[in-house]
């Protein structure tokens, strides 16, 4: 089994504002992390490849400093790393990335399984896993929670949604996005942390992939972001003094003014 | 931007909303997104169709729609459509496009629709904002979508240019639903191929469940409690505020990883996207993994001793004050108010 894993680096999104002047995102000073929900689909991984003879490839598309993110997962046991950075790959959308990262699971050959975060903590979207697996023609379930080998090849997968859990039974190849229940990140270890530290890890550009430079980054994309903004702040914030009393006492006037349902 | 040959823009025509049936009941963004479509429609001067798929539809829910401001109501009626399934319903969608091609489509920024509709997106080849939280159209026709991202830190504007439709997922309770009374619509029952049902996956089992999680995103009122409660046993606090007032109980990651209470009522980044009308933290800090998921709420009150607690930046009613005391105090108030 070759499960191939897609990681997002992320700038940490505490930290993330909007210069007043420029209107444009500050990154100056903004620490890059691996995003959260990228880090449960390697355990995800990993946990498979403690029960099966699984190899795990582990696929980032990003600048060439996203080799850290890459080396970071080496260090948990994953088995090898690509890199997809381009000057082209530059603005994509979620469709452009799709298309990159669909090409780049056409290039490995022989994935079985893909999996993904439910969704990046930067862009937000939750859109690159489905339509990745709508680009490669494979099925996809969103928001698994635990997954199960069955005989055969197929899959047993937990997925939570707003209304419950549902069951689903999957073919392979097939593309999974996880959330937190699938299992906290395990530690780098030493003995992984060595390779890591030594290992080659081939970066691949849009020829590579026979992607022509005009269908990724922001020429491959259909949406354009035309104005990015800080969100309003709160005008209407009223700040609560006086004794326990008083206070509770203006609590629930200011409620009951607000028309607030329950009181 | 936007490969490949430009779509015939002009030929795509009219405003698309995917009106979520889940066993049985419509969900309300269905409706919300009807009042949205209903002014873009409007503004357009084109038609508002509600996209119905499921099994045993009856008339109340598609008339339902109609008085929500929908024009027509394309329902497709299928065994294969009785639970979700991303692929089929997606394909479905997809064969609907092909056919009529409308210009714009919405649908709910809920599990199901963040699901499958970037399927139809990618099948054809269009672009899709997710998310948003405000719509708008300028009048070349093009569909201003609004989203957070960055964790709610940074809002963007978002267009797609090229391709039609032009399609946009909404976060539920953000739209106002406004009935229409005495608006006429008419009904297409629409047949497809049975290749649109076919399917690679199949449904095992559907868990429905009647515990806080779904309570949670539907709530109209919540009360979360973080670590400021200290242990365990002080979750009763919360819990009979929460009664009072007939809310649901929330939690902050930190009351979590302590044990306190469920994973199921985790409010935020790795838990849920919550926005009642009023949500009340209790010694929650308002770290923003935990603000991106209550931050929609129309009315946040915060209760927290640290005067300097970022919980205070988010919230309309600050209140500084010791929970121990506070909550107690609060609560005797309501029951004096009401004569108990
Ligand atoms: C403010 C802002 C708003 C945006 N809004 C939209 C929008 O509404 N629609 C749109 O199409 N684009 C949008 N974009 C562009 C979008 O952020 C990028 O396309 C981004 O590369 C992927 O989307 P995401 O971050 O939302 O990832 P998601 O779709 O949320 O990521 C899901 C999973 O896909 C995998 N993945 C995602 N990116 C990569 C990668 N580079 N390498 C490897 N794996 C990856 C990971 O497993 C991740 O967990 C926006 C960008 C900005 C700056
Ligand atoms: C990837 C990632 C995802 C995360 N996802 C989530 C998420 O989904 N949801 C979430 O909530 N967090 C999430 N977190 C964790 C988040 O960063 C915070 O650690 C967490 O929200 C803190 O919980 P807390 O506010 O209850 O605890 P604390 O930070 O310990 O705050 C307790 C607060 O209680 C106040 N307090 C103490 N005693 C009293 C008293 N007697 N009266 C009044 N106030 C008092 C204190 O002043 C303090 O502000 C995530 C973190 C990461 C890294």
């Amino acid at each position: 089994m070759h499960i191939a894993v897609c990681i997002k680096q992320v700038p940490d999104t505490k930290n993330v504002r909007i210069d007043p002047d420029t209107h444009t995102l500050v990154r100056q000073g903004v620490e890059s992390i691996i995003n959260p929900f990228d880090l449960f689909a390697v355990e995800a991984a990993l946990k498979i490849k403690d029960e099966t003879q699984a190899r795990i490839t582990v696929l980032t598309m990003g600048p060439p400093q996203a080799d850290e993110a890459l080396r970071d997962v080496l260090s948990r046991g994953v088995d090898d790393a690509v890199l997809l950075s381009d000057r082209a790959f530059a603005g994509a959308d979620t469709w452009a990335t799709s298309t990159t990262l669909a090409a780049a699971i056409r290039k490995l050959g022989d994935v079985d399984l893909i999996l993904c975060g439910k969704q990046a903590v930067d862009g937000d979207t939750a859109q690159v896993g489905p339509e990745m697996a709508t680009l490669l023609d494979v099925p996809y379930a969103t928001f698994v929670k635990k997954i199960q080998m069955l005989d055969g090849g197929d899959l047993k997968i937990f997925r939570q949604t707003d209304e419950g859990v549902e069951i689903w039974k999957m073919p392979t190849p097939s593309l999974l996005t996880v959330i937190k229940e699938v299992g906290e990140p395990r530690l780098p270890s030493l003995r992984h942390k060595m390779r890591a530290k030594k290992a080659e890890i081939p970066v691949w550009g849009a020829a590579d992939m026979g992607l022509p430079p005009e269908s990724v980054g922001l020429s491959g994309s259909f949406t354009q972001v035309v104005r990015v903004f800080s969100p309003p702040r709160r005008t209407d914030r009223v700040l609560i003094q006086g004794t326990i009393e008083e206070q509770a006492e203006q609590l629930y006037r200011h409620l009951k003014e607000a028309k607030v349902p329950g009181l | 931007v936007g490969t490949g040959p430009a779509a015939d823009l002009a030929s795509y025509k009219g405003v698309w909303v995917f009106a979520e049936w889940r066993e049985g009941v419509i969900h309300k963004v269905g409706h919300e997104l009807l009042s949205a479509g209903r002014k873009l429609a409007d503004k357009r001067s084109v038609e508002l169709a509600a996209v119905l798929l499921g099994y045993q539809l009856d008339k109340t829910t598609i008339e339902e729609l109609i008085s929500y401001g929908a024009d027509v109501v394309y329902v497709v009626d299928h065994p294969e459509l009785a639970h979700f399934r991303d692929e089929a319903y997606a394909k479905a969608i997809v064969e609907l496009i092909r056919q009529k091609k409308p210009e714009i489509l919405l649908a709910g920024a809920t599990s199901m629709g963040r699901s499958f509709i970037p399927r139809v997106a990618a099948s054809v080849k269009t672009g899709l904002t997710a998310d948003c939280t405000e719509l708008d159209i300028s009048d070349e026709g093009l569909l201003l979508q609004t989203r957070p991202a960055f964790g709610g830190n940074v809002m963007a504007t978002i267009v797609c240019p090229n391709r039609r439709p032009q399609m946009a997922t909404v976060r539920p309770k953000v739209m106002k639903p406004e009935k229409k009374p005495g608006h006429h619509g008419r009904v297409e029952n629409l047949t497809l191929s049975e290749e649109c049902f076919k399917s690679r996956v199949e449904v095992l089992e559907v868990i429905p469940e009647q515990d806080q999680t779904a309570k949670l995103t539907e709530a109209d009122i919540i009360v979360s409690g973080g670590r400021g409660l200290r242990k365990s046993e002080n979750f009763a606090i919360v819990e009979e505020l929460a009664q009072l007032i007939k809310g649901a109980v929330g939690a902050s990651r930190g009351a979590v990883e302590e044990g306190w209470i469920a994973p199921s009522h985790q409010v935020g980044q790795t838990g849920r996207t919550v926005a009642p009308t009023l949500y009340m933290a209790v010694g929650i800090a308002g770290a923003i993994q935990h603000v991106v998921g209550m931050q929609g709420s129309k009315v946040i009150v915060a209760v927290n001793k640290d005067p300097q607690a970022p919980i205070f930046d988010v919230a309309t009613y600050g209140v500084v004050a010791d929970l121990f005391e506070f909550v107690p105090a609060f609560v005797q108030k309501i029951k004096q108010e009401r004569g108990e």
